[in-house]
This record gives C-alpha cells, sequence and structure tokens, in this order.
C-alpha cells in the first residue's frame, strides 16, 4: 500500500523539511482524497497546510477516466449519444442536444421549428435540474440539509418529465439526428404545466432559506473571489464566469436551436466569490422557467418533432415491415453505412456549467474519426488550486462545492 | 389508526412464556444488524446521483435502517460502489474495503460496478469483484431508486440468514485470501 | 462583423510570410494552419495585437493520423475565440513521429492542463511545460492510449470472450 503513501521526494515532504514557524510549528500535509465526503465526485488534492490555511494544493484527477475519446472512435454516430449523457450526468439532455446539433451541422440538416422549441425546453429543464443540485448541496455543505430534501422532490418530477419523452431518467440518450425519436405524449405536457405551477414556490422558499442567511452569507461572501481577467485566463465559462462580471453565454453569442427566439437576460455578478455562484445559479434558474413558458406559448402548432431525412433518421417500424425502400433505409443506418461528409466540426453548448464544446473530425467512415469534447468542469478546474490559496480548510469545501465540478465531465 | 395499515413483522422462531422470549442468537442478531446497516456510499459517477435520490424523501433508504450515512470505514457496515471503478481507483477502493471491521458486506450499485457496463476499456475496471468480494449486485444504468432499495432489501436477507460464525469461518478465510486480502 | 476573414489573413500572412498557410473557412470556422515551430509567436501575436484581441482559448488537442507523411503524423488542434467581436479560429500545427512543440501555457494559463491531457493520450511533447506528466490516466502508463496503433479495451482481461464480439486475431 505504500503507493498511496507521499513520497519523500515530494516537494510538500522538501518544504515541510525545510520551513519551521518562529513559533516552532511546522506545515503539515493533509489529503483532502478521493473518496471524502465533500467532494462531489472523485478527485484528489493534497494541501500544504499551515494550521487551518491553505498554502498550496495539488490536485489529482483521472479517478474516473473511461477513454469516452477513445470509445468515440469505435462507435458508429448515434451509439454515441450514451457516451455523451454520462458526462455531465446531472444535466444529460443538453450533451445529447448538443452532439445532435454537431452531427446536424456536419450533415447540413434543418431542424423543424417545433423540434427546436421541443430541445429547448428539454435543455432549460436540465439546466434547471443541474443548478437545483448544486445549489443545494452547497447548502448541505454550510450545514443546511433541507434545502436539498425539498429542492431533491422536483428532481422527481422532472424525472418523471423525462420518463414520458424519451424513458429513462436520469442517463436520457434523448432524441435523434433531426429531433426526437417519438413526439411528446399530452402527459410529457401536463407534467410540464404542472411543474411549472409547483417548482417556482418550492424554487423561491429554497431562496429564502439562503440568500438573506446570515451563517450562509459569512461562509461564502468573499470566499473564493476570482476576478474577470483570472477567469478568462484560466478559460472559465458558465455560471462561474458571469459570477465574476463577464456575460458570455453560448446562446446568446452564437445561438443555435431557435435561443434567438427567446427573451432573456444573462444573470451577471460583480465579484466571482461563492455567494455570487450561488446567486447566479439562482438567477438562471429562474430565466430557464421563463424560457420554457415562453417556449410553451410560442410552440408552432402541429406534430412535426423531427426533420425529414430518411438516410439518417429510422423510418417507423410498420413501414419497415410493408415497405422496401423504409427497409433498406433502415438496414443501411443501423450497420452505420449512412453518407457522411469529410469535415471537421466544432460546435458548442451552452452546458450547466460552462461551454461545452464537441469537436469533431470525420473521414468518411462510420464512426468518427476523432471527437474531442471541450469540457468546461476540466478546463476550470485548472483554477482551484489558484483560488484556495490563503484560505481556509472549510472555505476550500465550500468553494469547491460551488465551483461545480462534475467528476463524470472533468475525466471523460 | 386501524389495524390494516400497520404491518406487524413475525418474530423469528423462539419459545414464548411469561415475561420472555427465547430464540437463537443467530436470529436476533441477524435480526439487528439487518435492520441497522448503516452504508458507506462510494459514490463516484451516474448512479450516485440515483443514490441521492434514494436517500432523498420521495424513495427514502433510511426507513429501512440506513438512516446514518458514514462517510469513514471504520463505521461503516455495508459498502455500496456506485459507479465506474477505474484502475487507477482500484487500490483505493480496496484500502477503504479493508478499513471497514466485520462484518461488512458490499453492494454493487449499477453495471460500471459489476463489470465495466459500457466501458469495456483499457482505465476502467471490468467489475469490483475484480479487487473485492461482493455480496449483491444491482443491476442497471442507472438502477431506478427501487431497483437500489431491492438490494438493499436482498441484503437485508442475507445479513438476516447469515451466521454468527461466519467471519471466523475457513471458508471466509479462503475468499479473502483469494483477493489477497489479510 | 467587426473583422473579416481576409483581414484575419492578411494581418498574418504580412506578419508571419508563409508559416501561415490553408486558409479556409470549414463551416463556419474560420481555420489555417501553421509552421509548428513559429505556434508560440503566431498565437501571442493574435492575442495581442488590437485589432484581432483573440483573448480566449476555448480548446487545445491532439489528433493521430498514421495514414499520412512523416512530417504530418500528428497535429495540434488550438481554438481561439475573440468575445469582443464573436469571431473563432482554429490553428492546426502539424508534426512529425516525434511530435515536439513549444508551450503555450504561459500565454493562456488554461491551456496547461489541456497540453498534459493531450501528452497522456499522444505522446506530444511540449516543451517549456512547468509540469508535463500524465492527468487521466495512471502515472505508470507506459503507452500513449488515443493513438490510433492502441485498441480500445484491456487485452490482459479474462472475463470477456472476444469471440462473442466478432473479435477474431484478424480483424481485432
Amino acid at each position: 500500500m505504500s503507493e498511496l503513501l507521499l513520497s519523500p521526494e515530494h516537494r510538500y515532504a522538501k518544504l515541510i523539511n525545510e520551513k519551521l514557524n518562529e513559533d516552532g510549528s511546522e506545515l503539515s500535509i493533509l489529503n483532502l482524497g478521493p473518496t471524502h465526503p465533500a467532494t462531489h465526485g472523485i478527485f484528489q488534492n493534497i494541501l500544504l497546510m499551515d494550521g487551518e490555511r491553505i498554502l498550496e494544493a495539488e490536485p489529482t484527477i483521472g479517478y474516473i477516466h473511461r477513454a469516452f475519446e477513445k470509445i468515440a472512435e469505435n462507435r458508429p454516430f448515434y451509439q454515441i449519444t450514451p457516451l455523451t449523457d454520462r458526462m455531465n450526468y446531472c444535466s444529460s439532455p443538453i450533451n445529447n442536444m448538443g452532439w445532435w446539433m454537431t452531427l446536424e451541422k456536419l450533415l447540413d440538416i434543418e431542424v423543424p421549428k417545433r423540434a427546436q422549441y421541443l430541445r429547448v425546453i428539454v435543455m432549460e429543464l436540465a439546466r434547471i435540474t443541474d443548478h437545483l443540485i448544486c445549489n443545494s448541496i452547497l447548502g448541505v455543505d454550510t450545514g443546511a440539509y433541507t434545502g436539498f430534501l425539498y429542492v431533491f422532490q422536483f428532481r422527481e418530477k422532472v424525472y418523471e418529465i423525462y420518463e414520458e419523452i424519451c424513458g429513462a431518467r436520469l442517463t436520457t440518450n434523448m432524441g435523434r439526428i433531426g429531433g426526437f425519436e417519438r413526439d411528446w405524449s399530452p402527459e410529457a405536457f401536463r407534467l410540464l404545466d404542472v411543474f411549472l405551477e409547483e417548482f417556482p414556490i418550492a424554487w423561491k422558499e429554497f431562496e429564502n432559506l439562503f440568500e438573506r442567511n446570515r451563517i450562509f452569507i459569512d461562509r461564502t461572501v468573499d470566499v473564493g473571489a476570482i476576478t474577470a481577467e483570472q477567469a478568462m485566463a484560466y478559460g472559465f465559462t458558465g455560471p462561474n464566469l458571469r459570477a465574476a462580471g463577464v456575460d458570455y453565454d453560448v446562446r446568446v453569442a452564437q445561438p443555435y436551436s431557435s435561443y434567438e427566439d427567446f427573451d432573456f437576460i444573462v444573470p451577471v455578478g460583480k465579484s466571482g466569490d461563492t455567494y455570487d455562484r450561488f446567486c447566479v445559479r439562482n438567477a438562471e434558474v429562474w430565466e430557464s422557467i421563463s424560457i420554457i413558458k415562453q417556449a410553451l406559448e410560442k410552440m408552432p402548432a402541429g406534430n412535426e418533432y423531427h426533420a425529414e431525412v430518411p438516410d439518417y433518421y429510422l423510418p417507423p417500424k410498420e413501414d419497415v415491415y410493408h415497405n422496401m425502400e423504409s427497409l433498406i433505409y433502415h438496414f443501411k443506418i443501423v450497420m452505420g453505412e449512412v453518407p457522411v461528409p469529410v469535415a471537421e466540426i466544432y460546435h458548442p453548448v451552452e452546458g450547466g456549467n460552462g461551454e461545452l464544446g464537441f469537436y469533431l473530425v470525420t473521414d468518411g467512415s462510420r464512426t468518427p474519426y476523432r471527437l474531442h469534447f471541450r469540457r468546461p468542469c476540466f478546463i476550470y478546474y485548472q483554477a482551484y488550486p489558484e483560488m484556495i490559496k490563503g484560505a481556509l480548510l472549510s472555505d476550500a469545501i465550500v468553494i469547491l462545492s460551488s465551483l461545480n465540478v462534475i467528476a463524470g465531465e472533468l475525466d471523460a | 389508526m386501524s389495524d390494516s395499515k400497520i404491518n406487524m413483522v413475525a418474530p423469528p422462531e423462539g419459545v414464548s412464556g411469561e415475561g420472555f422470549f427465547a430464540t437463537k442468537l443467530n436470529d436476533v442478531v441477524g435480526m439487528a444488524r439487518a435492520n441497522s446497516l448503516w452504508p458507506l456510499p462510494f459514490a463516484t459517477s451516474c448512479c450516485g446521483i440515483e443514490f441521492m435520490a434514494t436517500m432523498a424523501s420521495h424513495y427514502d433508504l433510511a426507513r429501512f435502517g440506513s438512516e446514518r450515512v458514514s462517510f469513514s470505514p471504520r463505521q461503516a457496515d455495508m459498502l455500496m460502489v456506485m459507479g465506474t471503478i477505474s484502475k487507477k481507483m482500484g487500490p483505493i477502493l480496496r484500502q477503504v474495503y479493508e478499513q471497514m471491521s466485520e462484518p461488512r458486506w458490499v453492494i454493487a450499485v449499477g453495471a460500471c460496478a459489476s463489470s465495466g457496463g459500457i466501458f469495456d476499456t483499457y482505465s476502467v475496471l471490468q467489475g469490483i469483484d475484480k479487487v473485492i468480494p461482493v455480496d449483491v449486485y444491482v443491476p442497471g444504468c442507472p438502477p431506478r431508486p427501487e431497483q437500489i432499495v431491492d438490494g438493499v432489501m436482498k441484503l437485508q436477507e442475507l445479513v438476516r440468514s447469515e451466521s454468527v460464525r461466519r467471519r471466523s469461518s475457513p471458508e471466509y478465510q479462503e475468499l479473502l485470501a483469494s483477493y489477497n486480502i489479510q | 462583423m467587426a473583422i473579416e476573414n481576409t483581414a484575419i489573413q492578411n494581418k498574418l500572412v504580412e506578419t508571419f510570410g508563409d508559416n501561415v498557410f490553408n486558409f479556409q473557412v470549414e463551416k463556419d470556422i474560420f481555420s489555417f494552419e501553421i509552421n509548428a515551430d513559429k505556434n508560440t509567436a503566431i498565437i501571442l501575436f493574435l492575442k495581442n495585437n488590437e485589432d484581432l484581441r483573440f483573448h480566449f482559448l476555448t480548446d487545445l488537442c491532439g489528433i493521430h493520423y498514421p495514414d499520412n507523411n512523416d512530417d504530418h503524423q500528428f497535429a495540434v488542434v488550438y481554438h481561439l475565440h475573440n468575445w469582443y467581436d464573436n469571431k473563432r479560429i482554429k490553428i492546426k500545427a502539424f508534426l512529425n513521429e516525434t511530435p515536439k512543440i513549444k508551450t503555450i501555457s504561459n500565454i493562456f494559463l488554461s491551456s496547461n492542463w489541456m497540453e498534459r491531457e493531450t501528452w497522456d493520450f499522444y505522446g506530444i511533447d511540449f516543451t517549456g511545460h512547468p509540469q508535463l506528466k500524465r492527468i487521466l490516466n495512471m502515472d505508470e502508463m507506459i503507452s500513449h492510449p488515443m493513438r490510433k496503433e492502441f485498441p480500445m479495451e484491456d487485452s490482459g482481461r479474462t472475463d470477456k470472450d472476444d469471440r462473442f464480439f466478432g473479435r477474431t486475431s484478424i480483424n481485432s
């Protein structure tokens, strides 16, 4: 088991031997190890501490590296969606839709308006659930367990909506090239209406528990502050960047799937500390609720839910049994012998944590030649050692929760 | 409250009399252990979120005795491994298992913990039973909270019927030796 | 649109001559290739020039092309983004079979881990990187697994029979 101990050659071990404080106290090493209740996901931080204060940190990640990019080189395009689910598993529909949009960009497919609006609804629901988890877990880390229990009930309601749409609760594998695999049932719309009635009340109560709470404010204001320049240098995107004051949002900069039709603000914080990140996520949940309501109102009539691309979209099973053409298309699609151009595509979407990008290089065969995921968590977690320099240990935990690092997205 | 809502569980077999009830030590200890299993949630990925849903109010695992979730292996009875375990994580999982004191049980929740799941790659351990002995496997990707609860209930059955002397028996020692665990 | 593709191209060509070439627009991203040894100079120019202002590094990754000629075996791809004018560009630098390229971690702090990931997966050596060691795989690993010659599966696994997956010694 000795390989799990810190080697005496390590920089920290040497620093401890060299430096002794004036009052005779020594520096110490604390292992905020991979299995720790407060780190949500498995990543390790070796901390060099002076009493309760952190001087330096060395992160180690990769404990859940599942080689997504290698797997993607061996799978036909529609079989990569379950992989994208499992990256940011708190908001898997956003990952799914991002992948389908990348393919539609590759194949120049135009998705009908109604399907785009449905996609917007499901992506905003996913964003709500992602922020719901992040903020309630931040509450749990500061000692407030009630918020988590209360708000998780509504996550169950969203799971019921996902089940109506695609059959799965968490890792949804939703959608097809050009739209959805089936139209949304009236039950799904009814559940959505019930959710939109009940959730704002609960979210208001949740906000009231925290935003003026003396203890919460003491624990989170001025903790883990990051300036806008530092955030941009470290590649921050998403709510963490917006809390620092920069209003970059992929939905506004490069609108996809009809986001330009909706009227929403991008909430921005001031100082980039934990409290601002919490409040930015709260505000984004309100904006998402408003976007869903607008989408439901402006939904185009009819029941179109996918584009007419028989080359890439599986025909209905009844046609396959009776129609020669459908049979041939079905066979070709399942075997993966679909016409794919040779191209390089980069398509970003606004994930729950920031700009989730898909860089796809194809060579005309049935699998990608290279698929690289630009994962926001991986890129902004680099700044964590910088953010906790000089902070107390309890602050380090709170900063980690507020960054919303999801291990699946970190390691991929 | 009418009696029809209350489900009385039958006591174990025994001899009862005026003010006493005599039964086997095995049954009493088994009943006590089965109804107070404290889990150690070793949640790594997506199955961890379904575990959070299981611990939350809708599916409430606490009614099965798992009220106190322990993150310290020394104070936990059952290790619930939820999520993909990569080869980098294997030694750490083993160290956590070895730090647990007897009696200890392991539930492998999810396809990734049971057999590697959809990740048949160079970096993923194809099932945690390559490094530690497992009692219950819960399949699913991720399993529904009802399935996780079902897994815990199956473990409760195992615990209830387990002999008090099992942990010092030669078969158990052999099992541990096959994993190189002292 | 404040800057046009032709304006970017002209600025780059007049500063760097034939170190930048092969300009094209690929599905709405303007991309070009560069000589690998000039990467820090070109990227610094793109970041600091007050008309270009590509101040954000979106992504950095590597690609392995075993079927290309010896000078184009590996590629490092940089995606840069200018938020002021909302313009993205993509830069590709091809490397030979012992890939070495200078690090840009002093220009963009976010490239630190991205270069470590590329080293981990492809073995592309970023000279000058402060801590070039493996990040996602185990430290003891010797191979660079994303290279095309390495299989996805762990060849030492015993519980899965390759025959049931249709893999034989010919096609595995």
